[in-house]
């Protein structure tokens, strides 16, 4: 759940795609969207404190097939990806979760880690490497 | 006697669609997008999220553009939106140790562990106009290096190991919420941390360098301000555990302020914090500032009587929403309170032409 609150809605959008046709499914709490206030600690380790909100849009399905129970709560405004994320949640409680994690979430799991990568190689590029002056003395 | 006057719909209606053109500018250049304010103007964008004090990178973008740049403008568009929007719940504390850094510097410590990381940063910039990008040169890509694994430890946690630094007492009381109870004074650190960080950022810069300037002598340094992404956690309730719903981008300013102590307590140095949505190093360090400007009497420091001591002022007056509400609103038709003033002062006028010495006692 956590990976697909977190994945981009396109890289998403396009593996399902290639996933195949979409199961049948019932809404149990059709997808909305609302505010998280996210919370953070003064000085990072203590009290908390409401530091701001952010949108989330969230939704429960039941497939027709085997009634296998899917939530999501994503990042954003996207239902779409909500409900994909929703999809994908139930599938893996069903016999096509193997097949599931090998092309849709381990596919973008490795998308988002090479993002990751990416921002941090070129964070490494910019560590400082002091030198010191040799003076001399002795 | 209150007189309703009706009128101006037209007039209105077509200022609206003027101002609609004029967004647009010149039709022959190109409409800016979405998507290019947002990765474009990214800095203008996280500003919007956090004095918006919502993270949505689309629709700051959004409300940017709608608002013709006029980044006050698109935060009212914000706060509006989000006041619309059902709460959802609460995530549990980001865990700001844990962050994905691009940057992390300390003016403190040159060989902190996990190093002085610079990141994307304007520093070091000679700020001179570069004409190659009205030109749309040609970017070069920023060179990489091998991704360091090693961890990025707190500076001030070296400080703590030693007892050099107070200590911050972790808690997970449930803080107060300006978006749900007004603010009231006394606040408590909590709160005004929640009002300092969707605060205008030339107000806190402003109270921020006051204090520096000498109103309230606490000169710090930045221990530590480091840029990048979280992961944020929420308790779901039919899961029964913490999932992530998302990853944001955050900036924090540690500072390192001077002791104090007494004959109980041994000298340590104080902290101020800073925490803001996105990109905003000028907005954390301000804010940093004026947290520790704010905590003078749990500090046992004197109040020097100025501005950044006093809470009253500073939160009532850093909300660039209010202040421009309130600042605004004389500009709208008052003819009925002016009515009166200038039927007033030409009563008093005649009074005193009528009887001029009595007229200039009065």
């Amino acid at each position: 759940m956590g990976l697909l609150a977190r994945a981009p809605a396109m890289a998403l959008a396009e593996l399902w795609a290639g996933f195949g046709a979409e199961p049948g499914f019932s809404w149990l709490r059709p997808p909305e969207t609302g505010a998280v206030m996210v919370r953070g600690r003064m000085g990072g380790t203590g009290a908390a404190f409401n530091l701001g909100e952010m949108t989330v849009t969230r939704c429960v399905l039941k497939l027709d097939e085997g009634g296998a129970v899917g939530h999501a709560c994503v990042q954003g405004r996207d239902r779409d990806k909500a409900r994909r994320a929703a999809l994908i949640d139930a599938l893996m409680q069903t016999g096509r979760a193997e097949d599931c994690r090998s092309k849709v979430l381990g596919p973008l799991a490795a998308r988002m880690e090479e993002a990751g990568r990416a921002r941090a190689a070129r964070a490494a590029a910019t560590k400082v490497e002091f030198f010191t002056m040799v003076r001399g003395e002795d | 006697m209150y007189v309703a006057v009706k009128g101006g719909e037209r007039a209105i209606e077509n200022a609206h669609a003027w101002l609609a053109e004029e967004r647009r500018g010149d039709p022959s250049v190109a409409e800016l997008s979405v998507a290019q304010i947002r990765e474009q103007l990214a800095l203008a964008v996280n500003r919007v999220m956090a004095e918006g004090s919502l993270y949505d990178p689309d629709l700051a973008a959004l409300a940017i553009k709608q608002a013709r740049g006029d980044l006050i403008e698109a935060i009212f568009l914000i706060r509006a939106y989000r006041t619309t929007l059902p709460r959802l719940g609460t995530s549990v504390p980001v865990d700001t140790g844990a962050m994905a850094c691009d940057r992390r510097i300390s003016a403190t410590f040159k060989d902190a562990p996990g190093g002085q990381v610079l990141g994307p940063t304007f520093d070091y910039t000679h700020r001179l106009l570069d004409f190659m990008l009205a030109a749309e040169g040609k970017m070069t890509p920023a060179p990489q290096a091998e991704p360091r694994d090693e961890p990025m430890p707190r500076i001030t946690g070296f400080l703590n190991r030693d007892g050099l630094i107070e200590e911050e007492a972790p808690s997970d009381e449930t803080p107060p919420d300006l978006t749900r109870e007004p603010l009231e004074f006394p606040a408590n650190r909590a709160l005004r941390l929640q009002a300092l960080t969707r605060g205008d950022e030339g107000f806190v810069l402003g109270m921020a360098y006051s204090t520096q300037r000498g109103y309230g002598r606490n000169h710090p340094f930045v221990g530590e301000l480091r840029v990048g992404t979280v992961s944020v956690e929420m308790e779901i309730p039919e899961l029964g555990f913490a999932v992530a719903i998302g990853e944001i981008a955050l900036t924090e300013c540690e500072t390192v302020n001077q002791f104090k102590g007494s004959k109980t307590e041994p000298a340590q140095f104080t902290r101020g914090y800073g925490l803001a949505f996105g990109h905003s190093e000028r907005k954390a360090i301000s804010m940093a500032l004026v947290d520790r400007a704010l905590r003078w009497e749990e500090l046992g420091e004197d109040n020097a009587g100025v501005p950044a001591q006093d809470a009253e002022f500073v939160l009532s007056h850093a909300d660039n929403i209010q202040a421009s509400g309130f600042l605004e609103h004389i500009k709208l038709p008052h003819y009925v309170d002016f009515q009166s003033e200038l039927e007033l002062v030409r009563r008093i006028r005649a009074g005193a032409a009528a009887d001029p010495v009595r007229g200039a006692a009065e």
